[in-house]
Protein backbone atom coordinates (compact mmCIF):
# COMPACT_ATOMS: atom_id res chain seq x y z
CA UNK A 1 0.00 0.00 0.00
CA UNK A 2 1.61 3.03 -1.20
CA UNK A 3 1.99 5.78 1.87
CA UNK A 4 3.22 9.49 0.91
CA UNK A 5 6.14 10.03 3.31
CA UNK A 6 6.77 13.71 4.30
CA UNK A 7 10.50 14.22 5.35
CA UNK A 8 11.76 17.67 7.21
CA UNK A 9 15.03 19.39 5.79
CA UNK A 10 17.20 17.62 8.14
CA UNK A 11 16.52 14.55 6.89
CA UNK A 12 16.19 15.40 2.81
CA UNK A 13 19.92 15.67 2.28
CA UNK A 14 19.53 11.86 2.62
CA UNK A 15 17.09 11.13 0.30
CA UNK A 16 18.93 12.58 -2.60
CA UNK A 17 17.10 15.89 -1.68
CA UNK A 18 13.66 14.14 -2.33
CA UNK A 19 11.22 15.62 0.71
CA UNK A 20 7.95 13.99 -0.11
CA UNK A 21 8.89 10.15 -0.92
CA UNK A 22 6.41 7.51 -1.39
CA UNK A 23 7.17 3.94 0.80
CA UNK A 24 4.91 0.55 0.89
CA UNK A 25 3.93 -1.51 4.33
CA UNK A 26 1.16 -2.43 6.54
CA UNK A 27 2.12 -0.17 9.33
CA UNK A 28 4.23 2.54 9.90
CA UNK A 29 7.14 -0.07 11.25
CA UNK A 30 6.80 -1.48 7.37
CA UNK A 31 7.12 2.08 5.83
CA UNK A 32 10.65 2.88 8.31
CA UNK A 33 12.04 -0.62 7.12
CA UNK A 34 10.89 0.16 2.99
CA UNK A 35 12.36 3.77 3.55
CA UNK A 36 15.25 2.18 5.35
CA UNK A 37 16.03 0.04 2.26
CA UNK A 38 15.83 2.43 -0.13
CA UNK A 39 17.81 4.96 1.60
CA UNK A 40 20.25 3.76 3.79
CA UNK A 41 21.55 6.53 5.31
CA UNK A 42 17.90 7.93 6.64
CA UNK A 43 17.89 4.23 9.08
CA UNK A 44 19.66 5.60 11.66
CA UNK A 45 17.75 8.80 11.98
CA UNK A 46 14.44 7.10 11.99
CA UNK A 47 15.02 3.92 14.90
CA UNK A 48 17.44 3.19 17.23
CA UNK A 49 19.21 -0.15 17.57
CA UNK A 50 16.13 -1.12 19.90
CA UNK A 51 13.39 -0.64 16.86
CA UNK A 52 12.47 2.60 18.87
CA UNK A 53 11.73 5.46 16.93
CA UNK A 54 14.88 7.55 16.85
CA UNK A 55 14.70 9.69 19.67
CA UNK A 56 15.06 13.41 17.74
CA UNK A 57 12.13 12.54 15.33
CA UNK A 58 8.42 12.70 15.85
CA UNK A 59 5.94 10.48 13.56
CA UNK A 60 2.62 11.84 12.54
CA UNK A 61 0.26 9.50 10.73
CA UNK A 62 -2.91 11.43 9.13
CA UNK A 63 -1.58 14.61 11.33
CA UNK A 64 -1.97 11.96 14.80
CA UNK A 65 0.91 11.11 16.57
CA UNK A 66 1.82 7.76 16.49
CA UNK A 67 3.09 7.53 20.11
CA UNK A 68 -0.77 7.85 20.88
CA UNK A 69 -1.56 5.53 18.95
CA UNK A 70 0.75 1.97 18.98
CA UNK A 71 3.96 3.31 17.55
CA UNK A 72 5.37 1.66 14.94
CA UNK A 73 2.52 -1.00 14.91
CA UNK A 74 0.53 2.07 13.85
CA UNK A 75 -2.01 0.64 11.02
CA UNK A 76 -1.33 2.66 7.77
CA UNK A 77 -3.91 2.26 4.99
CA UNK A 78 -3.48 3.13 0.91
CA UNK A 79 -3.08 7.05 0.44
CA UNK A 80 -2.44 7.77 4.31
CA UNK A 81 0.51 10.77 4.72
CA UNK A 82 3.03 9.94 7.21
CA UNK A 83 4.50 13.19 8.51
CA UNK A 84 8.21 13.21 10.04
CA UNK A 85 9.66 16.02 12.18
CA UNK A 86 12.21 16.75 14.37
CA UNK A 87 10.86 16.21 17.82
CA UNK A 88 12.62 19.21 19.44
CA UNK A 89 11.54 21.66 17.71
CA UNK A 90 8.68 24.05 19.51
CA UNK A 91 6.58 23.48 22.84
CA UNK B 1 18.71 48.94 6.29
CA UNK B 2 21.69 49.43 8.29
CA UNK B 3 23.83 46.57 9.04
CA UNK B 4 22.65 45.18 12.94
CA UNK B 5 24.83 46.24 15.75
CA UNK B 6 24.01 42.98 17.70
CA UNK B 7 25.53 39.38 16.82
CA UNK B 8 23.89 36.02 17.89
CA UNK B 9 26.13 33.11 19.44
CA UNK B 10 27.08 30.45 17.41
CA UNK B 11 25.42 26.97 18.15
CA UNK B 12 26.54 23.71 19.57
CA UNK B 13 24.75 20.32 19.59
CA UNK B 14 23.72 19.15 23.07
CA UNK B 15 23.72 15.60 22.07
CA UNK B 16 26.74 15.41 19.33
CA UNK B 17 28.53 17.91 19.98
CA UNK B 18 28.51 19.18 16.17
CA UNK B 19 29.36 23.28 16.42
CA UNK B 20 27.19 25.59 13.82
CA UNK B 21 27.54 29.92 12.99
CA UNK B 22 24.84 31.59 14.31
CA UNK B 23 22.25 31.12 12.61
CA UNK B 24 17.98 30.34 12.51
CA UNK B 25 18.47 26.48 13.06
CA UNK B 26 17.72 25.28 16.30
CA UNK B 27 18.15 21.39 15.15
CA UNK B 28 21.15 19.35 15.02
CA UNK B 29 21.75 18.83 10.96
CA UNK B 30 23.63 15.48 11.87
CA UNK B 31 21.55 13.86 14.80
CA UNK B 32 18.73 15.94 14.97
CA UNK B 33 19.65 17.17 18.47
CA UNK B 34 18.52 20.27 20.17
CA UNK B 35 21.66 22.87 19.34
CA UNK B 36 22.43 25.84 22.38
CA UNK B 37 24.24 28.87 21.69
CA UNK B 38 27.95 28.44 22.65
CA UNK B 39 29.54 31.25 25.11
CA UNK B 40 33.23 32.14 25.45
CA UNK B 41 34.78 31.31 28.57
CA UNK B 42 37.21 33.98 27.93
CA UNK B 43 34.34 36.85 27.39
CA UNK B 44 34.42 39.13 30.61
CA UNK B 45 31.56 38.86 33.05
CA UNK B 46 30.73 41.45 35.20
CA UNK B 47 30.69 41.67 39.27
CA UNK B 48 27.48 42.06 41.38
CA UNK B 49 27.97 45.96 41.47
CA UNK B 50 28.15 46.60 37.95
CA UNK B 51 24.92 44.68 37.22
CA UNK B 52 23.60 46.48 40.37
CA UNK B 53 24.19 49.70 38.24
CA UNK B 54 22.65 48.38 34.76
CA UNK B 55 18.58 49.52 34.12
CA UNK B 56 16.23 47.23 35.39
CA UNK B 57 15.62 45.21 32.31
CA UNK B 58 16.79 41.48 32.00
CA UNK B 59 19.58 42.92 29.52
CA UNK B 60 21.01 43.87 33.12
CA UNK B 61 22.64 39.77 32.64
CA UNK B 62 23.23 40.21 28.85
CA UNK B 63 27.13 38.58 29.67
CA UNK B 64 24.43 35.37 30.18
CA UNK B 65 22.56 35.90 26.80
CA UNK B 66 23.45 34.25 23.68
CA UNK B 67 24.16 37.86 22.08
CA UNK B 68 26.70 40.63 21.52
CA UNK B 69 26.09 43.60 21.10
CA UNK B 70 23.58 46.24 21.98
CA UNK B 71 19.77 44.51 22.09
CA UNK B 72 17.76 46.81 19.36
CA UNK B 73 14.08 45.37 20.29
CA UNK B 74 12.27 45.53 23.57
CA UNK B 75 14.99 46.70 25.69
CA UNK B 76 12.62 47.29 29.30
CA UNK B 77 11.74 43.88 29.28
CA UNK B 78 11.99 41.86 32.88
CA UNK B 79 13.36 42.65 36.72
CA UNK B 80 9.73 41.60 37.56
CA UNK B 81 8.69 42.26 41.20
CA UNK B 82 10.34 39.87 43.96
CA UNK B 83 7.59 39.21 46.92
CA UNK B 84 8.06 37.43 50.07
CA UNK B 85 4.58 36.25 51.85
CA UNK B 86 4.64 35.06 55.39
CA UNK B 87 1.31 34.58 56.10
CA UNK B 88 1.23 32.13 52.62
CA UNK B 89 4.72 30.43 53.98
CA UNK B 90 2.79 29.84 56.92
CA UNK B 91 -0.47 28.34 54.86
CA UNK B 92 1.63 25.68 53.15
CA UNK B 93 4.07 25.36 55.75
CA UNK B 94 7.35 26.69 54.22
CA UNK B 95 10.28 28.29 55.91
CA UNK B 96 9.94 31.27 54.12
CA UNK B 97 8.05 32.02 51.16
CA UNK B 98 8.36 34.44 47.49
CA UNK B 99 6.44 34.83 44.49
CA UNK B 100 8.55 36.01 41.52
CA UNK B 101 5.67 37.93 39.84
CA UNK B 102 5.91 37.76 36.33
CA UNK B 103 2.19 38.20 36.15
CA UNK B 104 3.36 41.92 36.11
CA UNK B 105 6.03 41.17 33.01
CA UNK B 106 6.17 44.04 30.46
CA UNK B 107 4.36 44.03 28.23
CA UNK B 108 2.27 41.02 27.90
CA UNK B 109 2.15 39.70 31.42
CA UNK B 110 3.55 36.62 31.39
CA UNK B 111 7.10 35.19 31.47
CA UNK B 112 7.16 34.61 27.73
CA UNK B 113 8.14 38.54 27.51
CA UNK B 114 11.89 37.47 28.43
CA UNK B 115 11.81 34.40 25.96
CA UNK B 116 10.52 36.71 23.22
CA UNK B 117 12.66 39.45 23.87
CA UNK B 118 15.50 37.67 23.41
CA UNK B 119 14.43 35.52 20.11
CA UNK B 120 13.37 38.60 18.69
CA UNK B 121 16.88 40.44 18.87
CA UNK B 122 18.08 37.26 17.77
CA UNK B 123 16.06 37.53 14.82
CA UNK B 124 17.95 41.17 14.30
CA UNK B 125 21.08 39.65 14.41
CA UNK B 126 20.31 37.04 11.68
CA UNK B 127 18.59 39.64 10.05
CA UNK B 128 15.09 37.72 9.83
CA UNK B 129 12.47 40.04 8.73
CA UNK B 130 9.35 38.57 9.74
CA UNK B 131 8.57 36.35 13.17
CA UNK B 132 6.12 34.18 14.27
CA UNK B 133 5.43 31.22 16.95
CA UNK B 134 3.49 28.39 18.05
CA UNK B 135 1.36 29.32 21.11
CA UNK B 136 -0.98 27.84 24.05
CA UNK B 137 -1.60 31.65 24.53
CA UNK B 138 1.02 33.93 26.38
CA UNK B 139 3.50 32.94 23.85
CA UNK B 140 1.46 34.44 20.59
CA UNK B 141 0.74 37.32 22.87
CA UNK B 142 4.30 38.06 23.77
CA UNK B 143 5.35 37.48 20.00
CA UNK B 144 2.25 39.80 19.13
CA UNK B 145 2.72 43.13 20.99
CA UNK B 146 6.97 42.65 21.05
CA UNK B 147 6.92 42.34 17.34
CA UNK B 148 4.28 45.13 16.55
CA UNK B 149 6.26 47.57 18.78
CA UNK B 150 9.37 45.99 16.69
CA UNK B 151 7.41 46.56 13.29
CA UNK B 152 8.32 43.29 12.21
CA UNK B 153 5.51 40.98 10.69
CA UNK B 154 4.26 38.34 12.58
CA UNK B 155 2.71 35.15 12.06
CA UNK B 156 1.34 33.50 14.86
CA UNK B 157 -0.43 30.06 15.45
CA UNK B 158 -2.58 28.91 18.08
CA UNK B 159 -5.22 26.06 19.27
CA UNK B 160 -8.55 27.85 17.64
CA UNK B 161 -10.57 27.20 21.42
CA UNK B 162 -8.03 29.51 23.30
CA UNK B 163 -9.13 31.49 26.11
CA UNK B 164 -10.41 34.85 25.52
CA UNK B 165 -8.29 37.01 26.09
CA UNK B 166 -5.87 35.11 25.17
CA UNK B 167 -6.64 35.08 21.53
CA UNK B 168 -8.03 39.23 21.60
CA UNK B 169 -5.07 39.78 23.38
CA UNK B 170 -2.88 38.44 20.19
CA UNK B 171 -5.21 39.79 17.54
CA UNK B 172 -5.11 43.20 18.92
CA UNK B 173 -1.57 43.73 18.00
CA UNK B 174 -2.63 43.51 14.08
CA UNK B 175 -0.46 40.00 14.05
CA UNK B 176 -1.57 37.54 11.75
CA UNK B 177 -3.06 35.29 13.97
CA UNK B 178 -4.21 31.70 12.60
CA UNK B 179 -6.11 29.66 14.46
CA UNK B 180 -5.90 25.79 13.63
CA UNK B 181 -8.52 23.02 14.78
CA UNK B 182 -6.52 21.05 17.05
CA UNK B 183 -4.50 20.62 19.98
CA UNK B 184 -1.40 22.58 20.57
CA UNK B 185 0.78 19.80 19.68
CA UNK B 186 -0.39 19.92 16.48
CA UNK B 187 0.16 23.69 16.52
CA UNK B 188 3.63 22.54 16.83
CA UNK B 189 3.89 19.83 14.25
CA UNK B 190 2.42 22.38 11.41
CA UNK B 191 4.78 24.85 12.98
CA UNK B 192 7.66 22.86 12.39
CA UNK B 193 6.68 22.34 9.24
CA UNK B 194 6.27 26.02 8.16
CA UNK B 195 9.24 26.88 9.39
CA UNK B 196 11.12 24.24 7.60
CA UNK B 197 10.18 25.96 4.15
CA UNK B 198 10.53 29.56 5.04
CA UNK B 199 12.92 31.88 5.86
CA UNK B 200 11.10 33.33 9.07
CA UNK B 201 12.31 33.59 12.80
CA UNK B 202 9.69 31.21 14.43
CA UNK B 203 10.46 31.77 17.92
CA UNK B 204 9.98 28.65 19.33
CA UNK B 205 10.86 26.81 16.28
CA UNK B 206 13.90 27.66 14.91
CA UNK B 207 14.81 30.16 16.41
CA UNK B 208 14.74 27.68 19.67
CA UNK B 209 18.40 27.93 20.82
CA UNK B 210 18.32 31.23 21.58
CA UNK B 211 14.58 31.85 22.98
CA UNK B 212 15.12 29.42 25.61
CA UNK B 213 18.28 31.53 26.76
CA UNK B 214 15.37 34.17 27.83
CA UNK B 215 13.74 32.12 30.47
CA UNK B 216 17.51 31.89 32.99
CA UNK B 217 16.67 35.77 33.22
CA UNK B 218 14.67 33.99 36.06
CA UNK B 219 16.83 32.62 37.86
CA UNK B 220 19.00 35.63 37.92
CA UNK B 221 16.45 38.08 38.73
CA UNK B 222 15.45 35.53 41.75
CA UNK B 223 19.34 35.67 42.70
CA UNK B 224 19.73 39.21 43.25
CA UNK B 225 16.62 39.85 44.34
CA UNK B 226 17.45 37.68 47.26
CA UNK B 227 20.48 39.86 48.10
CA UNK B 228 22.69 37.69 45.85
CA UNK B 229 21.99 33.84 47.01
CA UNK B 230 19.94 31.31 46.24
CA UNK B 231 16.75 29.92 47.24
CA UNK B 232 16.63 26.41 48.90
CA UNK B 233 13.71 25.25 46.69
CA UNK B 234 11.95 26.77 43.28
CA UNK B 235 8.56 25.09 42.05
CA UNK B 236 7.57 26.07 38.35
CA UNK B 237 4.98 25.28 36.28
CA UNK B 238 5.92 23.15 33.21
CA UNK B 239 4.78 22.70 29.78
CA UNK B 240 7.12 22.07 26.91
CA UNK B 241 9.68 21.92 30.00
CA UNK B 242 11.70 24.69 29.07
CA UNK B 243 11.33 27.14 31.68
CA UNK B 244 12.29 25.02 34.87
CA UNK B 245 15.43 23.44 32.45
CA UNK B 246 16.65 26.87 32.20
CA UNK B 247 16.14 28.40 35.88
CA UNK B 248 18.39 25.43 36.51
CA UNK B 249 20.76 26.95 33.89
CA UNK B 250 20.69 30.24 35.23
CA UNK B 251 21.48 29.23 38.76
CA UNK B 252 23.95 27.06 37.63
CA UNK B 253 25.93 29.87 35.87
CA UNK B 254 25.87 32.04 38.62
CA UNK B 255 27.19 29.46 40.89
CA UNK B 256 30.07 28.47 38.42
CA UNK B 257 30.68 32.68 37.75
CA UNK B 258 30.99 33.29 41.55
CA UNK B 259 28.41 35.39 41.22
CA UNK B 260 26.50 33.43 44.00
CA UNK B 261 27.63 31.02 46.58
CA UNK B 262 26.11 27.61 47.64
CA UNK B 263 24.41 24.79 46.59
CA UNK B 264 21.95 24.79 44.14
CA UNK B 265 18.04 24.79 44.38
CA UNK B 266 15.84 21.83 44.55
CA UNK B 267 13.52 22.27 41.32
CA UNK B 268 10.25 21.23 41.52
CA UNK B 269 7.89 20.94 38.78
CA UNK B 270 4.17 21.32 38.26
CA UNK B 271 1.43 20.17 35.93
CA UNK B 272 -2.45 20.03 35.79
CA UNK B 273 -3.18 16.33 36.44
CA UNK B 274 -4.91 16.17 32.78
CA UNK B 275 -2.00 16.83 31.32
CA UNK B 276 1.14 15.14 33.07
CA UNK B 277 3.62 13.55 30.88
CA UNK B 278 6.76 15.26 32.80
CA UNK B 279 5.49 14.45 36.08
CA UNK B 280 4.68 10.82 35.13
CA UNK B 281 8.44 10.60 33.89
CA UNK B 282 9.96 12.24 37.15
CA UNK B 283 7.74 9.33 38.91
CA UNK B 284 8.87 6.82 36.80
CA UNK B 285 12.44 7.22 37.21
CA UNK B 286 13.56 6.44 33.37
CA UNK B 287 12.94 6.26 30.06
CA UNK B 288 11.12 8.66 27.86
CA UNK B 289 8.51 10.66 27.76
CA UNK B 290 4.70 9.43 26.87
CA UNK B 291 3.24 11.85 25.37
CA UNK B 292 -0.69 12.37 26.53
CA UNK B 293 -3.56 14.50 25.32
CA UNK B 294 -4.14 17.52 27.20
CA UNK B 295 -7.74 17.73 29.16
CA UNK B 296 -7.35 20.59 31.66
CA UNK B 297 -8.38 24.40 31.81
CA UNK B 298 -4.82 25.01 32.25
CA UNK B 299 -4.34 25.96 28.43
CA UNK B 300 -0.92 27.56 28.70
CA UNK B 301 0.33 24.07 30.58
CA UNK B 302 -1.92 21.94 27.55
CA UNK B 303 1.51 20.14 25.96
CA UNK B 304 1.17 16.76 25.46
CA UNK B 305 4.31 15.93 23.66
CA UNK B 306 6.62 17.87 25.48
CA UNK B 307 9.92 18.79 23.76
CA UNK B 308 12.33 19.35 27.06
CA UNK B 309 10.35 17.11 29.36
CA UNK B 310 13.00 14.53 29.56
CA UNK B 311 15.24 17.24 30.09
CA UNK B 312 13.10 19.09 32.90
CA UNK B 313 12.53 15.44 34.44
CA UNK B 314 16.56 14.77 34.97
CA UNK B 315 16.80 18.17 36.26
CA UNK B 316 14.02 17.68 38.85
CA UNK B 317 15.68 14.35 40.03
CA UNK B 318 18.95 15.51 39.62
CA UNK B 319 18.61 18.39 42.49
CA UNK B 320 16.78 16.29 44.47
CA UNK B 321 13.57 18.17 43.92
CA UNK B 322 10.07 16.34 42.59
CA UNK B 323 6.89 16.98 40.58
CA UNK B 324 3.69 17.45 41.62
CA UNK B 325 -0.02 17.10 39.03
CA UNK B 326 -2.94 18.97 40.32
CA UNK B 327 -6.51 18.60 39.75
CA UNK B 328 -8.51 21.36 37.46
CA UNK B 329 -10.48 22.47 41.15
CA UNK B 330 -7.24 22.50 42.71
CA UNK B 331 -5.70 24.76 40.06
CA UNK B 332 -8.85 27.25 41.54
CA UNK B 333 -8.08 26.81 44.68
CA UNK B 334 -4.23 27.85 43.81
CA UNK B 335 -5.58 30.77 41.90
CA UNK B 336 -7.78 32.36 44.92
CA UNK B 337 -5.23 31.25 47.59
CA UNK B 338 -2.33 33.73 46.08
CA UNK B 339 -4.73 36.34 45.32
CA UNK B 340 -6.14 36.53 49.07
CA UNK B 341 -2.55 35.87 50.32
CA UNK B 342 -0.52 38.00 48.18
CA UNK B 343 -2.70 40.44 46.39
CA UNK B 344 -1.59 38.91 42.66
CA UNK B 345 -4.31 37.58 40.52
CA UNK B 346 -2.35 35.00 38.70
CA UNK B 347 -3.59 32.51 34.89
CA UNK B 348 -4.39 28.73 35.74
CA UNK B 349 -0.55 28.16 35.54
CA UNK B 350 0.43 30.11 38.99
CA UNK B 351 -2.60 28.69 40.17
CA UNK B 352 -0.93 24.80 39.43
CA UNK B 353 2.21 26.57 41.01
CA UNK B 354 0.80 27.46 44.08
CA UNK B 355 -1.11 24.07 44.45
CA UNK B 356 1.96 21.84 43.60
CA UNK B 357 3.89 23.92 46.36
CA UNK B 358 0.74 23.17 48.29
CA UNK B 359 0.73 18.95 47.39
CA UNK B 360 4.69 18.86 47.51
CA UNK B 361 4.34 20.87 51.24
CA UNK B 362 1.91 18.17 52.46
CA UNK B 363 3.62 15.23 51.36
CA UNK B 364 7.04 16.78 53.37
CA UNK B 365 9.05 17.81 50.12
CA UNK B 366 8.78 21.57 50.90
CA UNK B 367 9.26 21.91 55.15
CA UNK B 368 9.78 24.86 57.30
CA UNK B 369 13.41 24.80 56.31
CA UNK B 370 13.17 25.62 52.89
CA UNK B 371 13.32 29.35 51.31
CA UNK B 372 11.51 28.99 48.52
CA UNK B 373 10.67 30.49 45.84
CA UNK B 374 7.04 30.01 43.47
CA UNK B 375 7.19 31.05 39.52
CA UNK B 376 4.02 32.86 39.20
CA UNK B 377 4.83 33.07 35.42
CA UNK B 378 1.16 34.93 34.08
CA UNK B 379 -1.80 36.69 34.64
CA UNK B 380 -4.88 36.18 35.88
CA UNK B 381 -6.94 38.41 34.01
CA UNK B 382 -6.21 36.29 31.04
CA UNK B 383 -7.99 33.11 32.62
CA UNK B 384 -10.86 34.87 34.19
CA UNK B 385 -13.56 32.70 33.52
CA UNK B 386 -12.05 29.87 35.82
CA UNK B 387 -12.90 31.72 38.40
CA UNK B 388 -16.18 33.33 37.29
CA UNK B 389 -17.96 32.15 39.74
CA UNK B 390 -17.01 34.02 42.21
CA UNK B 391 -19.56 37.37 41.03
CA UNK B 392 -22.17 34.84 41.19
CA UNK B 393 -22.24 35.55 45.34
CA UNK B 394 -21.54 39.05 45.00
CA UNK B 395 -24.98 41.22 46.60
CA UNK B 396 -26.64 43.56 43.88
CA UNK B 397 -28.47 46.53 45.41
CA UNK B 398 -30.35 49.56 44.33
CA UNK B 399 -28.28 52.53 45.29
CA UNK B 400 -29.67 53.10 48.11
CA UNK B 401 -28.39 53.90 52.14
CA UNK B 402 -30.82 51.15 53.87
CA UNK B 403 -29.61 48.58 51.28
CA UNK B 404 -25.75 48.79 52.07
CA UNK B 405 -26.97 49.06 55.81
CA UNK B 406 -28.88 45.75 55.44
CA UNK B 407 -25.65 44.25 54.06
CA UNK B 408 -23.88 45.45 57.11
CA UNK B 409 -25.85 44.34 59.58
CA UNK B 410 -26.16 40.62 57.77
CA UNK B 411 -22.62 40.45 57.39
CA UNK B 412 -22.28 41.44 60.56
CA UNK B 413 -24.91 39.25 61.94
CA UNK B 414 -23.23 35.52 62.92
CA UNK B 415 -23.72 32.73 60.57
CA UNK B 416 -27.09 31.11 60.70
C1 LIG C 1 2.13 31.22 31.97
C2 LIG C 1 3.02 30.10 31.58
N1 LIG C 1 3.76 29.53 32.53
C3 LIG C 1 4.57 28.50 32.27
C4 LIG C 1 4.69 27.96 31.00
C5 LIG C 1 5.59 26.77 30.80
O1 LIG C 1 6.69 27.01 30.06
P1 LIG C 1 7.56 25.85 29.40
O2 LIG C 1 6.88 25.50 28.11
O3 LIG C 1 8.86 26.51 29.21
O4 LIG C 1 7.60 24.68 30.33
C6 LIG C 1 3.95 28.54 29.97
C7 LIG C 1 4.08 28.00 28.60
O5 LIG C 1 3.43 28.28 27.67
C8 LIG C 1 3.09 29.62 30.27
O6 LIG C 1 2.35 30.21 29.32
ZN1 LIG D 1 24.07 16.56 16.82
Amino acid sequence: MPVTVQLPNVLAKLTDGQRTVEATGDTVGDLVTALSRQFPELEARLRDRRGQPYEFVAFYLNDADIRLNGGFDTAVRDGDELVIVPSVAGG
Amino acid sequence: MTAPRIEAHRLRCRACGADYDAQALAICENCIGPLEPVYSDRRTRPDRATIARRPPSLWRYREWLPLNGEPVYSTETGFTPLIESPSLARTLGAGRLWIKNDSVSHPSLSFKDRVVAVALNAAAALDLDTVGCASTGNLANAVAAQAARAGLPAWVFIPEDLELAKVIGTAVYGARVVRVRGTYDDVNRLCAQVADRNNWGIVNVNLRSYYGEGSKTVAFEIAEQLGWRLPTAVVAPMAGGSLLTKLHKGFREFLADEIVAGGIPRMYGAQAAGCAPIVRLVEKGEGRIEPVVPDTIARSLAIGSPADGGYAARVIRETGGWAAAVSDADIVTGITLLAEHTGVFTETAGGVTVAGARALAMTGRLTAADEVVLCITGNGLKTAEVVQDQIESLPVIAPSLREVSDLLDWAAAPAA
